[in-house]
Order: structure tokens, then sequence, then C-alpha cells
């Protein structure tokens, strides 16, 4: 277990690198925190896979330094970093059983025969599979093989980090609550230092302590997943958190007011002058479709997802998205939307702008 | 799916089953029917039953031809598939090198192999070889028209140079085939290189190995032109194997009869070692090796 510090890390595919487009992973600074359970969130290609691999030595960074606890390890093998990684497709060694394949990584480092066999056993009870440990891993199920690929990370308990590589892509899912509900408890019962790249919110969310946004290369937002809800600091992640995702709506700004399409509105926070592409981004929960005040809207469908209606709208020509409450009656009259002030960011280039609370 | 029957369907192989029958089938046929009559000239056959195929089980001749022959089969498919798999292992995954050495190696194998033989039968002559002359300067007997040891090790090294170029290129292939998680996955988990190749790369190639394996087999089996160039079956019988000696019985002392009945068994030992050697290693694939 360890502090993982990046230290002006970047990384190109190409050897010689001109501008920052030719980055998979821009300049980054970062502590991991010992112990804390971390998801990598992002869409694909967004450097995620690639940080994981430089942080495990799989690949070599063009700059930047990783230290481990303070130690440099930017030129250590994977081996000698002792880390534990658990990739997108199943690794099963085909000609052992599954026992043999979840013993490997122990017995690679000559650890104790009996220690393993136990050691083996309970790995094998918690990934469900002690009744196949002594059948071939071959001719397994993809899902009982991406099992044992994370038995197989999972079964040493001195390592520096656990790193999950998309780990349940293949996985059916009811297994995916289940496995991510046995990472959780391994994680408070061990207290690894875990990283888990996804690309699914939810999965991020109700796993990790804190969510890291990757967007183009670059981190965009670390926080818990109540930070990333509530203030988003780059559009992105207002747009891949939430579902419906915030809405992003182009504005002018001038000190506490906002002027959309000529209809104004009142902000919580003041803001002085803006340079360039000014945006207010408001989340669909914090936006109510009214008879009278407001912002005037079509509403275009209502779509009941169970636990809220989505109210899909036109806002001067541009999408809009509006949670309603279950209950709530959505009649023909409600043409006008209000936005919660507290609740409006507001964005310059992408990026929140703090402004001054008044 | 719903299965339709429509009887008209066989005409569509009707083509094939022409071509099989004018390529293989008509003339297997008159191998057998050579095998079962005699002759005494003019054109005139009778009847002789199994007595060809009795003769030839009971001749020393064939017999010796036979042990020669797996000998060879065995030397060369114990030498070439292990070096081909070394070289593949060696070789350059990707890029220029890579390429360029999959070109080279497939060098030898484009060769017409009676040129192949003309090539060593040179290369191995004391007198103007490279090879030879060097082994006689460097005071080395070789002589592969007199010496039966050297004419075997001529022919095994030629054939090993002919033809470990498609083990590799199969192993290769095998290799290749890997996905680059395997390879990470085995570096977490701290496998040994020789873990890795017994674990990962070994049961990767299986599938291409067997194809190695049945094909070189079979080529060996069968080898005719190579061996014959560079020493004719000599010195003495030393190197007839199994086709030079059949070859020698039907073209040379035009003994039909017993040849064909020599080529029928032949031919039923390569097939009942095939597929033997299938099964075992389909039945060992299905255990998982």
């Amino acid at each position: 277990m360890a502090k993982i510090t990046l230290d002006n890390l970047a990384h190109s595919y190409y050897p010689n690198p001109k501008g920052e487009d030719d980055f998979a992973l821009k300049e980054l600074n970062h502590d991991w925190t010992d112990g804390e359970a971390y998801a990598l969130l992002g869409s694909s290609g967004c450097g995620k896979s690639t940080l994981l691999n430089i942080i495990s030595g799989l690949l070599h960074p063009s700059q930047g330094r990783i230290l481990f606890d303070g130690h440099d390890v930017t030129h250590a093998t994977t081996a000698n970093r002792n880390i534990a990684q658990v990739f997108q497709f199943p690794v099963v060694y085909d000609t052992m059983t599954v026992r043999d394949n979840l013993a490997f990584p122990l017995k690679n480092r000559g650890a104790d025969p009996k220690y393993i066999a136990e050691r083996v056993q309970q790995i094998g009870r918690m990934i469900g599979m002690e009744a196949e440990l002594d059948n071939r891993a071959r001719g397994l199920t993809a899902d009982a093989k991406q099992k044992i690929s994370l038995g197989r990370g999972m079964v040493r308990e001195d390592v520096n980090a656990l790193l999950f590589d998309e780990p349940l892509t293949v996985i059916d899912p009811h297994m995916k609550w289940e496995l991510r509900t046995q990472l959780k408890s391994l994680h408070h019962e061990f207290g690894h230092t875990m990283i888990y790249v996804t690309h699914d919110q939810t999965e991020a969310l109700t796993f990790a302590d804190k969510v890291v946004v990757m967007y183009d290369g670059r981190v965009v937002q670390i926080g818990t997943p109540q930070e990333l809800f509530e203030r988003p600091e780059h559009t992105f992640v207002g747009y891949f958190i939430g579902s419906p995702g915030m809405n992003v709506i182009p504005a002018e700004v001038s000190g506490k007011m906002a002027n959309v399409h000529g209809a104004s509105l009142t902000l919580d926070r003041g803001y002085a002058a803006l340079d360039g592409k000014v945006e207010i981004g408001v989340r669909p929960e914090f936006v109510s479709l009214t008879q009278g005040e407001g912002l005037p809207v079509n509403v275009r469908r209502v779509e009941d997802v169970g636990r809220h209606k989505i109210v899909r709208a036109d806002l001067f020509g541009s999408e809009i998205n509006i949670v309603a409450s279950e209950d709530q009656v959505i009649s023909p009259d409600m043409n006008r939307v209000t936005f919660d002030p507290k609740h409006v960011n507001v964005y310059v280039n992408d990026w929140i702008e703090e402004g001054e609370a008044a | 799916m719903e299965k339709t029957v429509n009887q008209k369907a066989w005409f569509l192989i009707l083509p094939v089953l022409l071509l099989v029958a004018f390529s293989a089938v008509i003339p297997l046929m008159t191998v057998v029917n050579y095998s079962v009559q005699d002759t005494f000239g003019n054109n005139q056959f009778f009847w002789a039953g199994l007595e060809w195929f009795e003769d030839m089980l009971h001749s020393d001749r064939m017999w010796d031809a036979l042990g020669r022959q797996l000998m060879f089969s065995a030397i060369i498919l114990t030498i070439q598939i292990p070096l081909g798999i070394f070289v593949a292992l060696n070789m350059p995954k990707s890029g220029f090198w890579s390429s360029f050495c999959l070109v080279v190696m497939s060098l030898p194998l484009l060769i017409p192999w009676n040129v192949v033989g003309t090539i060593w039968q040179i290369f191995g002559r004391v007198d103007i070889g490279l090879l030879g002359y060097t082994l006689d300067a460097l005071g080395i007997s070789y002589n592969y028209t007199q010496n039966s040891f050297a004419a075997w090790a001529t022919i095994i090294v030629m054939d090993v140079w002919h033809w470990t170029s498609l083990v590799a290129l199969l192993a290769f292939a095998g290799l290749k085939s890997i996905p680059d998680a395997y390879y990470q996955a085995a570096k977490i988990d701290q496998a040994s290189r020789w873990a890795i190749f017994r674990y990962i790369e070994l049961p990767k190639m299986m599938g291409v190995l067997m194809i190695a394996i049945l094909l070189r087999f079979m080529d060996s089996f069968m080898i005719y032109t190579e061996p014959f160039v560079v020493t004719g079956g000599g010195p003495g019988n030393s190197t007839t194997l199994l086709s030079i000696d059949l070859v020698k019985m039907a073209l040379g002392q035009f003994d039909l009869g017993p040849a064909a009945a020599f080529s029928i068994m032949y031919y039923l030992v390569i097939l009942l070692i095939s597929w033997v050697f299938y099964t075992v290693m389909t039945n060992l694939d299905k255990k998982g090796g």
C-alpha cells in the first residue's frame, strides 16, 4: 500500500511529439492518497488506460515521474512496483485449473504453499467459484474467466495498488453488482489503494470515494460524486455525469444577471466582464416547469422513467431537459422554465467561472 | 432455420465429383488394378489376388525403407519444430525487420525441390562445393557419396534449411495472435520467461503447431526429389527412402504389381499415422493440453 504521486507526468505515443495534440495524456500532477478508492471516468480514448498502464509500469511515460511513497519508480519494472492489475478482457491461463490460475501470482513470488492454498480457497469463495476450483480454465464462459482475472488481481495482499481497467465490461448486469460490491468490501477490509477505470458513470459513482474525470487526455475534475454533480468544473463533466446530463445554454453574463436570447434571469453570484464563449449550466434536476414566469419553452416529449419524469423541451432552438417529480402533472399550458439560481454555474470556454458571492 | 430438401442440389456438387474422380479416384483405381494383377508383357494381365501384398509384407527391402523413412521423419520433426518455435520467438514482432525476416525466411520455401537438391549436391561436394571443401580442408572426413553418415547429415541439414521456415512462419502467426493483455497480465503476475512460454505462448500456438507437425510429417514422409538429387539413395541403400525405393521398383525394374501394392500400403501408412496423430492432438486439445 502506498501513496502514488504523479509529478509532471505526460505521455505521447509519438516518438517526437510536436504539439499538445500529440499527447495522449497531457501534463498531470496528482497524488493518489494511500488507501482510497478512485474511479477514473471518461469516454473511450480519453487517456484513462494510458494513465493506468503508466502507473503499473507497462508503459513508460514520455515525461515526468511516478513516485510510490516518495520513491521514484519511473524506471522500475512492473514486478518491482508490486501492483495488481485487471484488464478489460479476461486473461486466464487456459491450460491451468482455476486453482492454479489464482495461485499463479503467489507461486511466482515464492509464497508458502500452505498460505497459497488457504488464500486461493478464500479468493475462490469471494468470486463465487469455490466449487469450480479444480476445473480447467479453458471452456469457461467469458464472465467466469473475468472472475478468475479479478481473483488473480486480488490474491496478493501486499500490493501497492490495485488497478482495474474496465473489468466488468464483459460481465452480465446482475453479476456486475455483486462483483462491484465485493470489490468495495475488499477495499474496506484491506484498505488497498484502488484505481478503477470505467466509462460507466454509475459504476464510477457507486464504487469510488473520489472520481477523476478525464477528457481529451486531461484530468478535468477530481471530486466526490456529490461535487461532480453539484459543481461540474468543466462542461464535459456536466454532460458526462448525470442522466440526462447538464443543460448548457449560451448566455451573456454581466454582474448578477444572465441574458439568454433576450430573456434575463438572476444569478446567485456576481461576475466581472467575461471574455470568450460564455455559457450557463444547470442540471435538469434544478430546472422547473412553470406556467407564468421564466424562459419560454416548447415541450416536445415527456418520458416517465419510473422514479421521475424527464421533460424534453426546446429553448430558443436548443434542447433542454427538465426533471420533474413522478407525481407532478404536466399540463399543456406549462411553457416556461425557471432555474434554481443556487445551482446555475457559469462557464467560460468550457471551464467554470467562480464569480463572487453577493 | 428450416431445412429445404431439394434433390437437384446434387447437380451442384457434380463438377467437384468429376474433378476429384479424374484427379484422384481414377488414377488411384489404376494403381489398385495393377496391385492385384500380374503380367508377362504384351499388355496381357492376369489375376494375382493379394499375392503382391503378401510379398511386400515379407520383403526386407520394404521394411528397411520404411525404417529409414520413419527415422528421417522423426529426426527432421525433432529438429524443425523446436527450431522453428525458437526462431519465431526471437523474431522482431513488428516493423521493417519483422517484414525483412519474413521475406528472407520465405525464400527457401520458394525454391523448387530439384533446385534445392542441386544446390546442396554442389554445396557438399568435396572438390568444388563450399561446404564439402571447407570441411575437407578442416580435416573432417566428409563425403556424402561414400559415407552414409555424411549422406544422412547432408539430407537432414538440407531439409532443415528448406522447411524450418515453414514451421517458424506458422509459429510466428500463432504468436502474433496473442493479445498484448496476456503479456501484460503475465508481467503483473511476475511470470518468468519460461512460464510465459509454457502457459501463454505454447497453448496459444498449439493449433498452428499441430498443422505444422502434420504438414511436415506428411511432406517428409513422401520426400523424393531432394535426397534423390543429392545422393540418389546411396551410398548403397543407406538413404533410399520409401518413395525413392518405390520409383526404383516401378520405373527402374518395371515391377508394376509389387510397386502398386507397395504404394497402396505406403498411402495407408501415411493416412493411419496422420489420423492417429490428429486424433491424439485434438483429444489433448479438448482436455486442455
